[in-house]
């Protein structure tokens, strides 16, 4: 799977090149920020027109993980859903998603764009233990955080002049990529997000393989070699 | 012929003047739908555009707007109100006369449109702009004329295209306007005319004595310059003694960072004092004008500057012209010799400092193409797509519009006049609805047809239509600005890719100071004083110039024909490259190879100009990739194409086999890094991605995605797509079509002279600083940053 197999709170994870994450000891794949929806959103309120194509997009890549890893339990960080009001029907979402929800727990964590999951699959949280893991949508700022894994922040890191999103994982919190296709991201050696994790921290890179990376040490390349 | 009205005539006989024959020639015409005059600078040009006007506006009876001028520079714009200030006053003429660009205050530009002047100057930016309000055919309904100053530059790029898109609404707002362009010296003056008339009318075309012949030579300095790179600054000494020698000199930089480094220097070294100031497009409205207003006052000595000044500004007493580093184009080098001696019968005087050595000979080169009066000229492409739609969106926001209507009018302006109604009705449907193959936005289309009109669905998108308008689209500006507690006052605007780079207390030049990054707020970044201390050098670039494939040719003729011909140090520098390496030959293809920094690079000196070359590194760095030499980058100049990568290449020739290149182009060329940049812009001017948005931008969380996200996407779900045509045309008119590229190496055949080197050539090290590098998003780049991880994980002990 080309992933990034690390121990974070007693729990083995692998960090997944696609922006995935999967604990294989309890069957449980993780992903963040899908922004379902979001072409959609801005059509809605008058702006551009992008093109229609990134919710069939992610879940296409995330159907790949899911066959890949055939999870018992899937949870979604939250703004799986750009904004409740846009879920177009017609892009067969509804369907794609009652099938890989199909023999598997699903769990949606609420997020800020998302604080009513918009559809009827699967079970809805503000947050969720699992074993020693704590899964909330937006990092809990202050030291109590242990275990906790979230997104939100869409981490981004600029290295050998590529920008990659990225996982940023300490000692006691884990901070996911955006999986969605149309996000942006924000420069994880800057704050808050600096703030947010340890020196210490690694950031994992997605892309064609997952790569480690120590957080600090990697400074903004100034320009590609 | 028409006489002028005795108040005129005792003007220009209060001042010794006589009226030049094309002022008359165009006084006499000026009842004609559309005249091009065509004059040298210093030609009494403007003079001759505005004459009818105010002849027209002498008796006081016209009311609203009588003539529009615009011009393709905000400094223009400010200049000509200026000098048109002056026989107004004397003359006591009752003509009201205002600017309207960027830089014109809110409540100004509102006042203009409830009231506006007699004469209007502005930019095709601020004419979109408009044309886009609702009340456009209450302000136009008067309007009479149109002046377009320095047409020939407008017609270079997009934003002819978007002003001609303009002129032909107005021809319908003002069914009588009659439209005049301005050009200096073109080499197809008839293209420029059916660029500028409404179609399918005619356009007179008056030519003005050229005058007398540039007197035109390359300084010659004490120093040698440097191999590479370089803003001239060997020259300083020398440069100095020009400005002592004459009264007022123009000093000219391809680039702002050039600019800013030279001046600093000029002052380091300046023991007179000299009054020298800067002048460059970053810089504040406020900097802009207070050098503006002391060059009108001819209160200074020189002025370092970069194209802002260009295109032949009337700034009275300039009598030398110093142009630091070769002009890539020809034409560009003639009008900014044109700007020296203005009294019309003095022959311009200019002085070329080539930066470096290789621009010595490009110099040698531009200089006998300029006596021998081979001026190059590219064929201007029909109107962009991209603009149309634009335009179709400015038209909405105007208010609602007869598709039928609007395609005729569009047919008016020259560079559409071809426009098929297919082509039309795909910009039409993109604006509409996206004009994707799936069709999901039925409910949310920008535009919807009611009653047969097609008009905004949501009014309020009106804003940020209007806030995108234009089709520059370079990289985006960050503002700069003392900090708070300094008062606050702007300086200027960096490149917002510079400005990413900058950490708080780093420090850089602007506006000839040295300043110190103390924060970015909201996308203005404000600075500290920081003298004394190290700048670390701007990138921000400039105006990025057209290039010249008749000067390739025209240097490898120099090289080997007659190199006796060039300045010393720089023919000990030709023999040293034949020395070390070799010359170019004509019918053969040298490529060298050298490692720098012990990273393999190869050198290609195919002469072809710069857009082939660019095409010849695609070509090769796929060629790279799949021999698994993993290429990394290459740069193109007009003379060469530099390519690096992780693998040395050992025997090049196998780079060059004609089928092998061919085999998979098409996939290589689509995902390559020059086609994202073109989409990009088409996607930024068709309104796909928005530049500004009506609310404020966020600082540091980057609401905006990369617009490769979205080329990527339709790439792989809808090939077809209007946006990924127009790109695919528009790349393709810049990179030069891969028939041509093979034509050229299959008459070189096997006549490769390959030359390994052990360190990089004389005439290879002006690329290593050479702009526009373009990177190759393949396996070594992967390899690289792979390599980079594990190197900073052992680093850190957490391997």
């Amino acid at each position: 799977m080309n992933g990034y197999g690390f121990t974070f709170c007693a729990a083995r994870l692998v960090a997944l090149p696609s922006g995935a994450l999967y604990w294989p000891e309890f069957g449980c794949l993780v992903v963040s920020d899908l922004h379902l929806g979001r072409s959609e959103r801005y059509a809605r309120r008058g702006g551009v027109l992008l093109p229609p194509y990134e919710t069939a997009e992610t879940l296409a890549r995330l159907r790949r993980d899911v066959q890949q890893t055939d999870p018992g339990v899937m949870v979604c960080l939250g703004d799986s859903f750009d904004d409740t009001e846009a879920v177009p029907d017609a892009s067969g979402l509804r369907a794609i998603i009652g099938d890989l929800a199909t023999n598997r727990r699903w769990i949606w964590i609420k997020g800020n764009h998302d604080p009513r999951p918009p559809i009827s699959i699967g079970e809805s949280a503000r947050e969720w233990h699992l074993g020693p893991l704590v899964f909330r949508h937006e990092a809990r700022k202050g030291d109590d955080a242990s275990g906790e894994v979230s997104g939100h922040f869409h981490p981004k890191m600029r290295l050998a002049g590529q920008w990659r999103s990225c996982f940023l994982v300490d000692e006691r919190r884990i901070i996911m990529p955006a999986y969605g296709r149309y996000t942006g991201g924000m420069a994880c050696d800057r704050p808050p997000l600096r703030d947010l994790v340890q020196p210490d921290a690694i950031a994992v890179l997605t892309g064609p393989r997952a790569y480690p990376v120590p957080l600090l040490r990697a400074v903004p390349a100034r320009r590609p070699s | 012929m028409m006489t002028l009205p005795p108040k005129f005539q005792k003007w220009f006989a209060a001042r010794g003047w006589r009226i030049h024959p094309h002022q008359q020639e165009l006084l006499d015409c000026s009842s004609a739908p559309a005249t091009l005059l065509i004059a040298p600078t210093g030609g009494g040009k403007t003079l001759a555009g505005f004459l009818p006007s105010l002849v027209e506006l002498a008796d006081g009876k016209h009311g609203g707007l009588h003539t529009l001028y615009i011009s393709p520079l905000k400094a223009l714009a400010a200049d000509i109100r200026r000098n048109l200030a002056r026989p107004i006053a004397e003359m006591g003429l009752p003509v009201r006369v205002e600017d309207r660009t960027g830089d014109t205050p809110q409540s100004r530009r509102r006042r203009q449109r409830a009231d506006p002047p007699h004469i209007l100057l502005t930019t095709p930016e601020s004419l979109a702009l408009l044309v886009s309000y609702p009340d456009a055919s209450r302000i136009f309904a008067g309007l009479s004329r149109v002046i377009v100053d320095e047409i020939h530059a407008l017609a270079e790029s997009k934003r002819g295209d978007q002003l001609m898109l303009a002129l032909a609404r107005l021809g319908s707002l003002a069914p009588g306007m009659r439209r005049v362009g301005l050009s200096a010296t073109v080499d197809d003056p008839q293209a420029i005319a059916a660029f500028l008339a409404r179609h399918p009318q005619s356009c007179r075309i008056v030519r003005a004595d050229p005058g007398p012949r540039p007197d035109i030579a390359m300084l010659t300095t004490a120093a040698p310059p440097p191999w590479a790179g370089g803003g001239g600054r060997h020259a300083i000494p020398e440069v100095l003694q020009a400005i002592r020698a004459h009264r007022t000199t123009l000093i000219f930089h391809n680039t702002r960072a050039q600019a800013e480094l030279f001046f600093r220097d000029l002052w380091l070294a300046n023991e007179d004092g000299l009054p020298i100031a800067i002048h460059h497009g970053s810089l504040s409205r406020e900097a802009r004008e207070r050098v503006e207003a002391a060059m009108a006052e001819g209160k200074l000595r020189a002025v370092v500057c970069t194209g802002s000044l260009d295109l032949g500004i009337d700034w009275g007493d300039v009598d030398l012209v110093i142009q630091i580093g070769a002009p890539k184009n020809i034409k560009r080098l003639v009008q900014r010799i044109g700007r020296a001696g203005h009294r019309y019968n003095a022959p311009s005087r200019a002085l070329l400092v080539p930066a470096n050595q290789w621009e010595v000979i490009e110099c040698q080169a531009a200089l006998q193409a300029v006596l021998e009066n081979d001026l190059d000229g590219e064929e201007r492409g029909p109107g962009g797509l991209d603009v149309l739609c634009q335009h179709i969106l400015i038209t909405a926001c105007a208010g609602p519009f007869d598709a039928d209507h609007l395609y005729a009018e569009i047919r008016t302006a020259g560079p559409y006049a071809n426009l098929a109604r297919a082509d039309f009705d795909a910009c039409l449907e993109f604006c509409a609805t996206g004009g994707y193959a799936l069709r999901a936005y039925d409910r949310w289309q920008r535009l919807i047809r009611r009653d047969g009109l097609w008009q905004l669905r949501d009014p309020r998108a009106a804003r940020d239509i209007r806030m995108n308008i234009g089709t520059i689209t370079e990289s985006e500006m960050v503002r700069v600005r003392w900090q708070n507690r300094l008062g606050g006052q702007p300086l200027g605007e960096i490149e917002e890719s510079f400005a990413a780079t900058l950490a708080p207390g780093d420090t850089f030049l602007i506006g000839g100071q040295i300043v110190r990054h103390v924060g970015l707020r909201e996308m203005v970044l404000e600075v500290a004083p920081a003298p004394g201390r190290e700048p670390r050098i701007a990138v921000y670039s400039g105006t990025k110039f057209a290039t010249s494939t008749q000067l390739s040719d025209r240097i490898l003729r120099l090289l080997n024909d007659c190199p006796e011909t060039l300045p010393e140090h720089a023919a000990r520098w030709v023999a040293l490259q034949a020395r070390r390496s070799r010359l170019p030959r004509p019918g053969r293809l040298l490529v060298e190879t050298f490692p720098v920094e012990g990273r393999p690079h190869v050198c290609v000196y195919g002469f072809m100009g710069r857009n082939a070359q660019q095409t010849l590194g695609l070509l090769l760095t796929k060629r790279m990739e799949e021999l698994g030499l993993d290429p990394l980058g290459f740069v193109a100049a007009d003379h060469a194409t530099l390519i690096w990568g992780l693998n040395e290449v050992s025997d090049p020739a196998q780079l060059f086999d004609p089928d092998a290149l061919r085999d998979g182009l098409e996939g290589w060329l689509i995902g390559n890094a020059v086609m994202k940049r073109t989409f990009r812009s088409v996607a930024l001017v068709a309104g796909l991605i928005a530049r500004n948005h009506a609310g404020a931008r966020k600082s540091g969380r980057q609401a905006t995605f990369s617009s490769d996200i979205l080329y990527d996407t339709l790439c792989r779900y809808d090939p077809d797509h209007l946006l990924l045509r127009i790109t695919r045309d528009e790349a393709m008119r810049g990179l030069v079509d891969f028939a041509r590229i093979e034509t050229r190496l299959a008459a070189i055949g096997n006549r490769i002279d390959h030359v390994a080197l052990d360190r990089v050539s004389p005439f290879a090290a002006p690329l290593l600083l050479e702009h526009g590098r373009v990177p190759v998003h393949g396996a070594g780049r992967e390899r690289v940053l792979a390599e980079t991880a594990a190197r900073l994980m052992a680093q850190a002990g957490l391997d």
